[in-house]
């Protein structure tokens, strides 16, 4: 057996400490940062001011102003919960789609199986960015369409990985056990079949979130997402373009935190990943010892 | 049969959004008749079974109607777009595979050093960066960057469009010109591409050097390259080429922002333009479009595997 390296818990570690930074930032950012991040005050004392500097007003900001004079930082962190909120409930949405679809898929077999199987096969072949263009634009732009497009248009993989465990899992004597003892399917499927397939999925979860964020961030940055004023980090990067060359920190800090923000997850998920790989090597290296 | 699914349901997901195109379309002003009139002309009279048996009879003769918002036939403003979007993205995706397969074979020789933990920090947190901020922050470095460290004209690098505007050029300068203008682009979908393909080809590799007969191979004194070359490329080469195969849609989604921050005529920007003037025929005949190309080549890559591995053939 292949010791866990100690890589695994770095990777872990790190991506742990910027997603909870984040969040914390996010929950508590907006009373730590000066003036309201939605409303426009004075404009001509605070706009556009670079990164760590004082204004004429004598409120200090760190990432410097926006062209309406808000706090760069201050909006980031309110950004922040919609980013964060709009990437971990829709890629759980389409988790929780997928385990659904991708159990019923397997338990009943036949021609629902073969049905649900084609529509995701045909999901799948359509890039998903021009799915979520199309939904996102032709249904108009918004909160709740953001989040239902994401779950939509994110559940194929993980109905898959829950279909190939289930398919694999319900032929097995405890699961026969379980059914001769009079169980009811449903239950059987809930209690004995599909936790096998957590570990597969919460991997798949994390790194979804990941991709749902930039995808937020993109269609925020198209126009079709979150709408100004409630800032997203999409459009304030969209927002920035203007000043691109006069004031270019508008545009970079959101910039930065997105990168943070799904590297941060691809960390977490590639840990995952890594130690459910270690774990279940081990488990199997155990059972080739006990025969 | 996959295709037949995809333009059944993109048919379904774009008419059965809200919002009439007619309406934007004829004036105001226009009488019921006029309505009614252009509807029929679109192809937008009659029940939504019947308007869809109408449009997949045209689809399968291989036409894919009128484009409502420039009134030319689908194919033609198809056709005047590819051409963009494939040197594009064959472009980027071909540098992709180059620089992403060496870079993780590179990463994968020496597994667990600094460099290679370097480079993963790098390659990741590209992966990570969306295409549209790369790109601004390449025009700010080509355009103010540029004027700041005082690089020579020659050097400064346009940003948008495929030629320049006022200049009416021919020949070698004509296409020197376009080369220019494709650099940044190129560049943003490059450097993501190439990232991400380095991820997948680190761990495919990497793992190709844990096997035994590697090992085997090493202590019987053959030197690490004659390795590399004979035993650990002809057991990664295959998820490699089904990683390009799935690499597609991101071309694809990348060269949407891309086209559309650089001003590119490609099919992205096509895309953008139809959707937003809700042009059903031209959105629907693009994403079809795109489908294709991903099923195609996703078979494709199946089809090299089995090749490349005689031991997944039927």
């Amino acid at each position: 057996m292949k010791a866990v390296s100690p890589r695994v818990d770095a990777r872990l570690w790190w991506g742990g400490a910027i997603l909870s930074l984040l969040t914390l930032g996010a929950l508590f950012g907006a009373v730590l940062t000066p003036g309201d991040p939605l409303a426009i005050g004075d404009v001509v004392g605070t706009r556009l001011l670079p990164p760590l500097t004082r204004s004429d007003v004598g409120s200090w900001h760190v990432l410097g102003t926006d062209a309406f004079g808000r706090d760069v930082l201050g909006r980031l962190l309110v950004a922040a919960r919609l980013s964060l909120g709009v990437g971990i409930v829709g890629s759980l949405l389409a988790a929780a789609l997928g385990v659904v679809i991708g159990a019923t898929g397997a338990w009943l077999g036949g021609v629902t199986d073969r049905v649900l199987l084609a529509v995701g096969d045909a999901l799948l072949a359509v890039p998903r960015l021009v799915l979520l263009l199309v939904i996102a634009a032709l249904w108009g732009p918004g909160l709740p369409t953001v989040v239902s497009v994401l779950a939509l248009t994110g559940w194929m993989g993980v109905a898959r990985l829950v279909r190939a465990e289930v398919l694999g899992v319900r032929v097995l004597p405890y699961v026969e056990a379980a059914r001769a003892l009079g169980v009811a399917p449903v239950r059987v499927l809930a209690r004995h079949v599909l936790p096998n397939a957590l570990g597969a999925a919460t991997v798949a979860v994390t790194l979804g979130v990941g991709s749902a964020i930039l995808l937020e961030s993109g269609l925020s940055f198209l126009g079709l997402g979150i709408q100004p004023p409630s800032p997203s980090w999409g459009n304030m990067i969209s927002g920035g373009r203007e000043w691109l060359l006069t004031a270019p920190w508008i545009a970079l800090s959101p910039g930065v935190a997105l990168v943070l923000t799904v590297v941060a997850c691809t960390l977490v998920g590639d840990a995952l990943d890594g130690s459910r790989r270690a774990v279940s090597a081990a488990v199997r290296t155990e059972k080739d010892v006990d025969r | 049969m996959l295709l037949w699914l995809v333009a059944t349901l993109t048919f379904v997901l774009v008419r059965l959004a809200p919002g009439d195109p007619t309406t934007l379309l004829v004036a105001p002003t226009a009488s019921a008749e006029e309505i009614a009139r252009q509807r029929t002309a679109f192809g937008l009279d009659g029940t939504l079974p019947s308007q869809y048996a109408r449009w997949l009879g045209a689809v399968l003769r291989g036409q894919l109607g009128t484009s409502i918002s420039r009134s030319l036939p689908v194919t033609t403003v198809i056709a005047e777009a590819l051409p963009y979007s494939l040197f594009l993205g064959g472009t980027s995706l071909a540098g992709s595979v180059l620089f992403g397969v060496l870079i993780g074979a590179w990463q994968a020789r020496r597994a667990g050093s600094r460099g290679d933990t370097a480079a993963t920090v790098v390659t990741t947190a590209l992966f990570a960066a969306p295409h549209f901020w790369l790109a601004l922050g390449l025009i700010v470095i080509a355009t103010s960057g540029a004027s700041i460290i005082g690089a020579p004209d020659w050097a400064r690098l346009p940003a948008f469009g495929v030629r320049s505007p006022a200049a009416d050029l021919t020949g070698l300068a004509n296409l020197i010109d376009i080369a220019r203008h494709s650099v940044l682009p190129l560049l943003v979908l490059t450097l993501t591409g190439a990232a991400g393909i380095a991820r997948y080809a680190r761990g495919s590799l990497s793992s190709a050097w844990d096997a035994p007969h590697v090992t085997t191979a090493l202590a019987r004194g053959l030197s690490p390259s004659l390795v590399q070359r004979r035993y650990v490329m002809r057991n990664a080469i295959a998820p490699i080429v089904v990683l390009v195969g799935l690499a597609l849609p991101g071309v694809v989604a990348g060269s949407v922002f891309v086209e559309q921050v650089f001003a590119w005529p490609g099919l992205g920007r096509t895309m953008l333009g139809a959707i937003a003037a809700r042009d059903y025929p031209l959105v629907l005949g693009v994403t079809l479009l795109y489908a294709t190309v991903v099923i195609v080549s996703n078979l494709v890559a199946d089809i090299i595997v089995q090749r490349l591995d005689p031991r997944r053939g039927a």
